[in-house]
């Protein structure tokens, strides 16, 4: 499962004391190959360096299973030098998270002898002198192999002249053990900010009221607000108080254990019209056996310690609403 | 080629400031005022148009399904005939106008947003590279930009005095530019990722835009002077930047082509370049010469919310059009790597 | 000057499987692609753009995919255009395409959508936790089933209809060779005694998470000309969004869905639609929203559309079969599942829809639907070219 961890912070840089909060959004994908993306993974693993033949007579090189160009389907697999020549390069002088080396490094095109497109990655060299167009360079593989585009873990300057002719081999594209699948995990960091209404929404809700926002033109209540009547298309500024009690619109009863919640089964998820909103929220009932919650319940929140959103929602005695009443809230 | 089967127009313009952090406003928020703009320019309301298209990135905003909270600024209701593109808006403005030309609606809103402050946006346009081979080394925006730069200058195409005239030009001219982010010339700076300097580079910001087409007399109702899209077009290219000649951008000049921009010169050019050498290779791709005034707003290196930088480029040009400064403007738009895709509109007023 | 006729003339559609861990995401895009051009007997070269759908982005952890994909769609130096509309992706995309063709713009149109949810997790996907919001208490049936109980209160109709609805798109897909969920012991009982996950859904009444791809190539009056089977025309097509959440908004039947079908059948002369359509393909993730659907689209009167199910008129052998091919109760890869719906109803028309073939379907509704029940996109073809 993903790692999410939003944690709340101070909002010292955002300007009108807005809220902000990280947000990572952070998944390891796991990526099925097919067969020449396949081979050509197999094929770093075991120190080989496989392109593909497109239908003009090029060399492709990483190989695809189409032709580039034109689409065609393509499988008639090469293997071409761990060697080549730099088409264009990039010093970058301050490596940044994920990227093959640590220390400044030149970011690299590289046509491998053999092949006629160039592959992308690092050069590892002293500095932005000891690099120029033209110039040759080799693999450094890395130690540790796992039929990745990492396993080339970067280029390095090499002394030896080009090799005269640099007819690719052809190549079956086997090997033993083939790599079918790769993990690749991606992690990004957001800063999140909600936001001028929902800020004020959840501002409110820390002293346990709520509070939503009535539209100019329609007069409806909007809870969450969000800084705009969505039916209207204009701003909502007037700041209403709605509930705390409410009306049970509809509702489920959740019978199986979501992911990352710790609550236990069976419970009622349920849609609850505050009073004075526009529209339901969606909350947990308590305080009542699951089979007996029932569309019309007058509901009001309990709250916890240390919670942004009241932890449920139990019964008020209140008798039932009329479904007159509520239907429209549905 | 003939030309399009039904006359179609920019009548209204409109964008946010672009700033370095909007946070204090949610995109409903940030898209709302600009929504209203354009609007009141042409009276009209967003239930009115007969289409609706937008352009915005989940991977931007860091949510899935971000577009859906966006429309909460449109004022959906009754329901509106509404598309939605993971593109920039230039191509929200294509899918409109295409709908236009089809005859089933008369008028459409087109609008664009995107925050790039709340995310790294060097590291996450790394998401859109091959996923395989590229993305795992996290190759970013500006590094790969800077690849082809070195390309640029190995084949004597620029040299950096050039590429820092460029970046001078465009924040001179964004002095005039209430909205643009960086007004006024920058120091060149140190290199980020050599040969690319700091000036050379678009700002990192957030902002929206927005425009209406109309077609044919209701255009002419709607605006004084409509700016015509006499031709819009877009092509794109192999994804590899290894397989691609990084000097020259042949997808640029064959939706020029297609647009027509080659018919008759233009008087002005607005480009979607976020790095000053990609100007260079725009204005080879288009036959650019001294007498086209390129990028007078100031360009993506003065303000780039990325997702509806080019959407700006036409309505930027368009806005010209309709205050006469302009005869017959060219619009470009791109995504992707390197110039990857590449959007071409031509705009004339009447004559 | 009239739009020009929108001819459908080559459906592909990959094996539809939890986890197609024998291709990767081109080759799952190419291995439809591939087919709709067989079936049209073109290749990349006789196709002038590409016009490609599919759901968010993280869902395969690709940002703008298409982009990396153009070339394996044959796109380069050609128009490539990516449509995202949440669920009704499918359908909006390939509405996309046909307008390419209607306004002449292009001749002939490759429109793809797809989904390999094997790549990431669908649920993380849809419910990537945003900061200061409260956690979805009730994961992806929670969000459907109050909807589905509102309907039942509205309708007063008998529990027993979502299974009987589930029963059948299953049985339907065993005619299906492409479908995921190949269930040849399942019965009516198996369904009904189902645990109920999200009370009053079941199991067996949720549709699956797919890997998959769909793609159609559209063309001109000309292109329809030369192609070697009989091409489905696009009678009408339409689309409609409302907001995610407001005031008065109608989950069970919702306004813009009601909008988007009486667009269509104003442009297709459709008046009765119940008698006038042979076959529908419409998206039912639950299988409870065939019976709201029927009402929404405008077969069976408000609260009637379970009596339409009950009565076995949307079986395969019914007057109004409902999801010949199975439906998205038995394939859902979410993106391409809108496009499924549209490219089944018009491989019916065409009469090339194999076993789960309705005979002598005439006009078919391709229905697709996304997000908070707010995107709508809907396409009516049909075997006779349109006047």
């Amino acid at each position: 499962m993903p790692e999410v961890t939003p944690e709340p912070t101070a909002p010292p840089a955002a300007p009108e004391d807005v809220l902000t909060a990280p947000l990572v959004v952070e998944f390891p994908f796991t990526r099925s190959l097919g067969p020449v993306r396949g081979a050509f993974l197999t094929g770093l693993r075991e120190r080989t360096v496989l392109g593909i033949r497109a239908t003009d007579g090029r060399v492709v090189v990483p190989p695809t299973e189409y032709d580039p160009e034109t689409g065609e389907e393509l499988s008639t697999l090469v293997e071409v030098a761990p060697t080549g020549t730099v088409t264009t390069w990039a010093w970058n002088p301050t490596p940044r998270r994920g990227q093959p080396l640590a220390t400044p490094f030149a970011w690299v095109l590289v046509r491998l002898d053999g092949a006629d497109t160039a592959l992308l990655h690092a050069l590892d060299a002293p500095g932005p002198d000891a690099v120029r167009t033209g110039m040759r360079v080799r693999v450094r593989w890395a130690a540790d192999r796992t039929g990745a585009i990492t396993d080339l873990a970067c280029f390095v300057p090499d002394d030896a002249p080009a090799p005269e002719t640099a007819e690719p081999a052809p190549h079956h594209g086997a090997f033993d053990d083939p790599v079918t699948g790769i993990t690749v995990p991606a992690r990004l960091d957001y800063t999140y900010a909600p936001g001028r209404a929902q800020t004020r929404y959840l501002r409110a809700l820390g002293d346990r009221r709520t509070l939503g926002e009535r539209c100019p033109v329609c007069r409806k209540v909007y809870v969450p607000p969000r800084g705009a009547c969505p039916t209207c298309g204009v701003a909502t500024a007037e700041q209403v108080e709605v509930g705390p009690r409410g009306t049970v619109t509809t509702f489920c009863i959740v019978n199986i254990k979501a992911r990352n919640l710790d609550i236990e089964v069976p419970y009622v998820y349920a849609h609850i019209a505050l009073d004075g909103a526009g529209l339901p929220l969606h909350a947990r009932i308590g305080g009542i056996p699951y089979d007996q919650v029932r569309m019309g319940l007058r509901v009001e929140p309990v709250w916890r310690d240390g919670s942004r959103y009241p932890d449920h929602y139990r019964p008020t005695g209140e008798p039932d609403a009329d479904y007159d009443s509520y239907k429209e809230l549905i | 080629m003939p030309g399009p089967i039904r006359d179609i127009a920019v009548v209204a313009f409109a964008q946010s400031d672009h700033v370095a952090d909007s946070s204090a406003v949610s995109e409903a928020e940030m898209v709302l005022p600009v929504l209203h703009d354009v609007l009141d320019r042409t009276g009209l309301k967003a239930r009115d148009t007969g289409f609706v298209c937008s352009g915005s990135s989940d991977y931007l905003a860091g949510r899935a399904f971000s577009f859906t909270m966006a429309l909460d600024a449109v004022g959906a209701w009754p329901p509106l005939s509404e598309s939605h593109v993971e593109m920039d808006g230039a191509w929200a403005l294509y899918e409109a106008w295409v709908a236009l030309l089809t005859g089933e609606a008369d008028t459409a809103l087109v609008y664009a947003y995107g925050k790039s402050s709340p995310g790294d946006l060097r590291e996450v346009l790394t998401r859109q590279l091959d996923p395989y081979h590229l993305a795992p080394l996290w190759p970013d925006s500006i590094a790969l930009a800077a690849l082809q730069a070195q390309a640029l200058l190995d084949a004597g195409l620029t040299c950096e005095d050039e590429l820092a005239a460029v970046a001078a030009r465009s924040r001179t001219a964004a002095a005039d530019n209430p909205h643009a982010q960086l007004r006024g010339p920058r120091p060149q700076g140190d290199h980020v990722v050599a040969p690319l300097r700091r000036g050379d580079c678009a700002p990192v910001g957030d902002g929206a835009a927005a425009v209406v087409l109309a077609a044919g007399d209701r255009a002419r109702a709607l605006c004084d002077r409509p700016a015509w899209i006499r031709g819009l077009d877009h092509r794109v290219e192999a994804h590899s930047l290894g397989v691609r000649d990084l000097t020259a951008s042949p997808s640029t000049r064959l939706a020029a082509e297609r647009a027509g921009a080659f018919d008759r010169p233009v008087d002005l050019a607005e480009l979607h370049a976020p790095f000053t050498s990609q100007e260079i290779v725009l204005r080879r791709a288009l036959d650019l010469g001294d007498g086209v005034d390129v990028n007078p707003s100031g360009g993506a290196l003065a303000a780039n919310p990325v997702m509806a930088t080019g959407l700006i480029r036409i309505g930027e040009a368009a806005a010209r059009i309709q205050r006469g400064e302009s005869h017959r403007a060219l619009a470009h738009a791109t995504s992707g790597p390197c110039l990857q895709q590449n959007l071409v509109a031509v705009l004339e007023g009447e004559s | 000057m009239s739009k020009e006729p929108v001819a459908v003339v080559g459906i592909g559609q990959t094996a539809h499987v939890a986890a197609r861990r024998d291709v990767s995401l081109a080759g799952l895009v190419r291995e439809a692609a591939r087919r709709a051009l067989d079936d049209a007997a073109l290749d990349w070269r006789d196709i002038d753009a590409v016009v490609i759908g599919k759901a968010p982005d993280f869902f395969e952890g690709v940002m703008m995919p298409e982009l990396f994909l153009a070339d394996a769609l044959g796109a380069v130096g050609k128009p490539l255009l990516r449509v995202h509309t949440a669920g009704s992706v499918g359908g909006s995309t390939a509405l996309v395409a046909a307008k390419l063709v209607a306004a002449r713009v292009h001749r002939t149109v490759l429109t793809l959508a797809f989904e390999k949810q094997s790549e990431s997790n669908a649920m993380w996907g849809l419910s990537l936790p945003i900061p200061f919001q409260q956690p979805l208490l009730a994961g992806a049936g929670g969000f459907f089933a109050p909807h589905v109980r509102a309907y039942l209160r509205r309708s007063k109709a008998p529990d027993h209809i979502g299974s009987l609805v589930a029963y059948k798109d299953r049985r339907n897909a065993l005619k299906n060779p492409y479908a995921h969920l190949h269930e040849v012991d399942l019965t009516l009982e198996k369904v009904r005694s189902s645990p109920m996950l999200w009370d009053p859904i079941r199991y067996s009444e949720t549709c699956p998470s797919s890997d998959g791809a769909c793609a159609m190539v559209l063309t001109d009056t000309a292109g329809a000309a030369r192609s070697p089977h009989p091409p489905a025309w696009l009678h009408g097509g339409a689309m409609r969004s409302e907001p995610t959440l407001f005031a008065g908004k109608d989950f069970v039947s919702p306004r813009a869905g009601r909008d988007c079908a009486a667009d269509v059948y104003r442009q297709s002369g459709i008046t009765d639609p119940r008698r006038e359509i042979d076959a529908v393909e419409m998206y039912v993730p639950f299988s409870w929203y065939e019976p709201m659907w029927l009402e929404n689209l405008g077969f069976a009167a408000e609260g009637e559309g379970w009596r339409l199910t009950e009565s076995g008129a949307t079986a395969l052998d019914g007057d109004l079969p409902v999801n010949p091919s199975g439906g998205v109760l038995s394939t859902n890869p979410i993106g391409a599942s809108g496009m499924l719906r549209f490219a089944e109803a018009a491989l019916q028309v065409r009469g090339r829809a194999g076993e789960h073939q309705i005979d002598g379907a005439r006009r078919a509704l391709g229905h697709a639907y996304g997000g908070g029940a707010q995107f709508f996109s809907m396409w009516l073809v049909g075997a006779d070219r349109p006047e």
